[in-house]
C-alpha cells in the first residue's frame, strides 16, 4: 500500500489559457476569459456569456497532429491537450514502464458534434463517423490513445459538476490500494448548445460577469476546459528520484439527497464532503490554509456551500475564494481546473481574489478573499458539487 | 375566466405529469406549491414556459413566480391581464 | 483484506427477470432487431408523486435498487454507484430535438436534468435518502465493470459494509435510427434463437437495468464471492488468451478449475471473434454461457452476466437457453466472465460460490 498521492506532473486548457503557465499568470493578473459566445450560433448569444477556449477545433487538430477527417469531439481534443501536457510536465518517457491508468469526467461527452448532425447523419454519410464518438467514455478512450495508453484500465466517471474532483478520487484510491502506480485524471467539457440551453431551461444563467459570493450574484457563466494531473505511487517518486509538485492529501463525496438540482438550505452534502475530505487527511480545520470554494455564482449554490463552510470551520474560516469568474463554470471539468489552481497556489504562496465581488451576502458574515494574497500554504481545500447532490471535496498539501 | 381556468389546469395535469389527478381534483384557489398540489422549483420553471409559449408571456426572473403561481385563480389573473397571444 | 460477496440481486431486461424467485423460467422468443424491457409495475414501488417526472431509466433503476436491498434485508447502504452508457437517452434526444426544432425556444427543465448522467444515482440516493459516497460511471461497456472495481476496493479495505451497485440504459428512437444506419444494429430480422449464429454485422440491441448489494459480510441470501475484476481500454485479439490465463494465474486458477465461462458473445460477426478466440481454444472443453440474445446488446448488458453468474452459483442450475455448448456441468464454483464491446473496453470479472 502506498501511503503518499504525489502529482507530478499538471496540464490545464481553459478561457483563460492554454497552458499552465498562462493560466496561472493570469490568475495572478486578475485577468479573466469572460467574453460573448463566439464560436457557437445561438439565439442566446446577447444573453449570456460565456469563457471560451481560444483555439478552434482545427488548430486544436493541427496541435496534436491529428488528420481533419477525425471523430474527435470538441471534448476529445482538448482532453488530449491538457492531458499530453500534464504527461510532459511529469517527465514520463515510457508509458509502460508502470501499471498506469486514465481516469477522466465529462458531462458533455460529444454532444458538441452530435446536436450539429441529428439530423444531418439521417440524410447522408458524410459524418457518420461522429456517431460512436457521441458517448462519454468515447472522449476518454482517445485521450487514452493519444497519451498511449492501451490495455490498462481507463475509466469515466460523470457527477455532473463534481465529476473531476471525483476522477482525483479514484485515482488517489487506486494508487493507495497498490490496483495502479501512476494514474492520470481529470475532466474535460467543451461548450454546448446543449447545456447553455439546459442552463437557461434552470434560469441560472448570469447574463453578465459571474460574481461569487456577491449579494446580487445572478447566476453563472458556462466555461469550456480540460485539466489533468499525473498522480503517482510513493515506489515511483523513489525510483525515479521525481519532482513532487503535491500531494492528494485528503477527499471525501457525500450526497445531499434533497434536490434534483439544488443544494440544501445548509449544504448537509457539501458538510460532509468537506468532513470527509479532513478525516482521510487527517487533518482539523485548523491545517486548512486556504479554500477554493466551488462558488459558481448562482443563488443557491454560494448561500448552501457558504453556510456549509460556517457549518465546517465556524464563523472564521481560512481564506477562500472562487476562480468562476475567471474561467465560468466549466462544469465536468471544473474539479481539475480547480485542482490545478489548487496546486499552484500551493507552488506559489498565493491565494486568488475573488473577483468581481461588491456586495456582502446578507445571510452570513463570511467574506471571500477579495485580492491577491501571498500566504505560505501548506495545505488547500478544494470543492466541488453537482447535479442529483453530488458533494466533493478534495484536499491538496505540499508536504506528504 | 373559467374558460382560461379549465385550459389551465388541463395544461398543468399534462405539462407537469400529474398523472393520478383530474382537473376536478383541482380546486381554483388550491394552493399549487407546499401543502395543495405539493409542486416543487421545477415545476416553477416548467410554469414559466408555460407562459411564454402558450400566452407570450416572459418572466426573467423565477421569483416573480411565486406569487404568480400562488393558485389557478391567481395565475388566471396574472395572465388575463398580461397575454399577448 | 476482506471478502466481497454478492448479497442479492435485482435485474429488469427485455426478459421477466424481476422476479428473484425465478430464474428463467419462461423465456420470451424477440424476433425485433430493437428488444424493450419488460417492465414491473412501476407503482408497486415508487409513489406517483415521485414518478411523474422520472424516466425509464430511472424508473427501473430506481425499481432494481429497491428489490436489490429488499432482498440483502436493508433499509439503506453505505454507498450507491451506478454505471450507464448513455444515461437516460429519451430525455437527452427530447431536449435536442427541442432545442433544433423550436430553435432553442420553450424547452422546459425537465428533461434537461433527467439527461445528465448521475441523475439515476442521484433519484437513488433522493429515494433512499442515502447520503453516502455516489458515483456515477460512464465508460461504455466498462461502466458497470467500474462500479465493481470501485466498490470492491471500498468493501475490502472495510471503508464501507454495504454498496448497492448497478448498471442501467435504456433504448430511445432516433439513437437507434443512428445505430442501425451505421450498421451496429443488424440490418435483417433476427430471433433470440438464432442470433448468436449468424454470419453477419451488428448486434440486436437492449436495455434494462440489473443492480446488486455488495457487501463484506456475508449472509443467508449471499449469491456468490466477487473474487476479482480486471478492465482493459484495449485489447488486440491475439492478446486475449494471454491475458486470460494471466488473469486466471494471478488468482490461482487454471482453465481447469473454471465450472464454466459466461461470455458477452452478441452475434456480430465482426468481434464476436474475441470470444471466438476463448471458446475455439482454452475453454473448449469448459461449458460456455452466453446472454445477449436474451436482452440484446447495451453498455450495460454485462451486469445480466453477473446476475447469470450469480443465479447459477446459488441455485446449482444453467437453464438450457444460457449454453453455447454443452458439457454436463452439474456442479459450479468458479466462473469467468468476459465481455468487450466492438473490440473495446474488454472485462474480466471472477465469481466463486460462497
Amino acid at each position: 500500500m502506498s501511503k503518499g498521492v504525489a502529482i507530478t506532473g499538471m496540464g490545464i486548457i481553459s478561457a483563460i489559457g492554454n497552458n499552465v503557465a498562462e493560466n496561472f499568470q493570469s490568475l495572478v493578473e486578475g485577468k479573466k476569459g469572460i467574453s460573448r459566445i463566439s464560436k457557437i450560433d445561438t439565439i442566446h448569444k446577447d444573453d449570456i456569456m460565456v469563457g471560451e477556449i481560444a483555439y478552434t477545433n482545427s488548430e486544436l487538430e493541427q496541435l496534436l497532429g491529428i488528420s481533419s477527417v477525425n471523430n474527435y469531439s470538441r471534448t476529445g481534443l482538448i482532453g488530449a491537450l491538457a492531458a499530453k501536457e500534464a504527461v510532459s510536465n511529469a517527465g514520463i518517457k515510457d508509458m509502460n514502464a508502470y501499471k498506469t491508468g486514465l481516469i477522466s469526467a465529462t458531462s458533455v461527452g460529444g454532444m458538441d458534434m452530435t446536436e450539429k448532425y441529428y439530423y444531418n447523419y439521417l440524410e447522408n454519410d458524410t459524418n457518420h463517423r461522429y456517431i460512436e464518438s457521441h458517448h462519454a467514455g468515447d472522449s476518454t478512450q482517445k485521450i487514452a490513445e493519444q497519451l498511449g495508453i492501451d490495455k490498462s484500465l481507463v475509466t469515466t466517471i460523470s457527477t455532473a459538476c463534481s465529476s473531476a474532483a471525483n476522477a482525483i478520487m479514484l485515482g488517489a484510491r487506486l494508487i493507495k490500494s497498490g490496483q495502479l502506480d501512476r494514474v492520470i485524471v481529470g475532466g474535460s467539457d467543451c461548450m454546448s448548445k446543449f447545456t447553455i440551453n439546459g442552463f437557461k431551461t434552470l434560469m441560472i444563467l448570469s447574463d453578465t460577469y459571474n460574481t461569487p459570493f456577491d449579494e446580487n450574484r445572478k447566476g453563472l457563466n458556462l466555461g469550456e476546459a480540460a485539466a489533468f494531473l499525473v498522480l503517482e505511487s510513493d515506489a515511483i517518486i523513489k525510483a525515479e528520484n521525481k519532482t513532487v509538485l503535491g500531494y492528494v492529501k485528503g477527499y471525501g463525496n457525500a450526497n445531499d439527497a434533497f434536490h434534483q438540482t439544488a443544494s440544501s438550505d445548509h449544504g448537509d452534502g457539501a458538510t460532509l464532503a468537506m468532513e470527509k475530505a479532513l478525516e482521510v487527511a487527517n487533518l482539523t480545520v485548523k491545517d486548512i490554509d486556504y479554500i477554493n470554494a466551488h462558488g459558481t455564482a448562482t443563488g443557491n449554490n454560494d448561500l448552501s456551500e457558504g453556510r456549509a463552510i460556517i457549518r465546517v470551520f465556524g464563523n472564521t474560516p481560512p481564506e477562500f475564494s472562487s476562480t468562476k469568474a475567471y474561467t465560468g463554470h466549466t462544469l465536468a471539468a471544473a474539479g481539475a481546473i480547480e485542482a490545478v489552481y489548487s496546486v499552484l497556489a500551493l507552488q506559489n504562496n498565493v491565494i486568488y481574489p475573488n473577483l468581481n465581488f461588491k456586495t456582502q451576502m446578507k445571510e452570513f458574515n463570511i467574506t471571500p478573499q477579495l485580492k491577491l494574497k501571498e500566504k505560505k500554504l501548506k495545505t488547500v481545500m478544494s470543492n466541488s458539487f453537482g447535479f442529483g447532490g453530488n458533494c466533493s471535496t478534495v484536499i491538496f498539501s505540499k508536504e506528504q | 375566466m373559467e374558460a382560461l381556468k379549465q385550459e389551465l389546469k388541463e395544461n398543468i395535469i399534462e405539462q407537469l405529469n400529474l398523472e393520478d389527478m383530474t382537473v376536478a381534483d383541482i380546486a381554483d384557489d388550491d394552493m399549487l406549491f407546499g401543502d395543495g398540489l405539493a409542486l416543487d422549483s421545477i415545476d416553477a420553471l416548467e410554469l414559466i414556459v408555460m407562459l411564454d409559449k402558450n400566452y407570450g408571456i416572459k418572466l426573467t426572473d423565477p421569483k416573480e413566480g411565486r406569487t404568480i403561481f400562488e393558485s389557478i385563480n391567481t395565475m388566471a389573473a396574472y395572465i388575463q391581464e398580461h397575454r399577448s397571444k | 483484506m476482506k471478502k466481497v460477496y454478492i448479497n442479492s440481486v435485482a435485474s429488469i431486461t427485455p426478459q421477466k427477470t424481476f422476479d428473484n424467485s425465478e430464474f428463467l423460467d419462461e423465456v420470451i422468443i424477440h424476433d425485433n432487431q430493437v428488444v424493450s424491457a419488460v417492465e414491473p409495475v412501476y407503482k408497486d414501488y415508487i409513489p406517483p408523486a415521485a414518478a411523474r417526472r422520472m424516466a425509464k431509466g430511472i424508473k427501473m433503476g430506481v425499481v432494481a435498487s429497491k428489490i436489490a436491498l429488499q432482498e440483502a434485508g436493508l433499509e439503506n447502504v453505505d454507498a450507491i454507484i451506478t454505471g450507464t452508457g448513455m444515461g437516460c437517452l429519451r430525455d437527452s434526444e427530447k431536449f435536442l430535438s427541442g432545442i433544433i426544432d423550436n430553435n432553442e425556444q420553450f424547452l422546459t427543465p425537465t428533461s434537461f436534468i433527467q439527461s445528465t448522467h448521475n441523475t439515476v444515482g442521484g433519484q437513488i440516493a433522493l429515494e433512499l435518502q442515502c447520503k453516502g459516497y455516489n458515483f456515477t460511471y460512464v465508460h461504455g461497456s466498462n461502466s458497470f465493470e467500474s462500479t465493481l472495481l470501485d466498490a470492491k476496493l471500498q468493501l475490502e479495505l472495510n471503508e464501507a459494509e454495504n454498496i448497492l451497485i448497478g448498471g442501467v440504459d435504456e433504448l430511445a428512437d432516433h439513437t437507434t435510427k443512428l445505430h442501425e444506419l451505421i450498421h451496429h444494429i443488424k440490418k435483417e430480422d433476427i430471433t433470440t434463437n438464432t442470433l448468436l449464429g449468424s454470419k453477419t454485422k451488428g448486434s440486436i440491441f437492449g436495455e434494462g437495468a440489473n443492480f446488486f448489494v455488495l457487501s463484506n459480510k456475508e449472509q443467508e441470501s449471499s449469491y456468490a464471492e466477487v473474487v476479482s475484476v480486471k478492465m482493459y481500454n484495449t485489447l488486440p485479439l491475439n492478446d486475449v488468451v494471454q491475458t486470460t490465463l494471466s488473469f486466471l494465474k494471478e488468482n490461482n486458477l487454471t482453465t481447469k478449475d473454471l465450472d464454466a465461462v459466461v461470455l458477452g458473445n452478441n452475434g456480430d460477426v465482426e468481434f464476436d471473434r474475441f470470444y471466438n478466440e476463448l471458446t475455439s481454444d482454452i475453454f473448449s472443453n469448459t461449458q460456455q454461457v452466453c446472454y445477449k440474445h436474451l436482452i440484446g446488446e447495451f453498455n450495460t448488458a454485462s451486469p445480466f452476466g453477473v446476475w447469470i453468474a450469480s443465479k447459477i452459483l446459488k441455485t446449482q442450475t444453467l437453464p438450457d437457453i444460457l449454453k453455447l455448448n454443452n458439457k454436463g456441468t452439474s456442479s459450479f464454483k468458479h466462473i469467468l466472465l468476459y465481455n468487450q464491446y466492438r473490440g473495446e473496453n474488454h472485462s474480466f470479472t471472477l465469481l466463486k460460490t460462497c
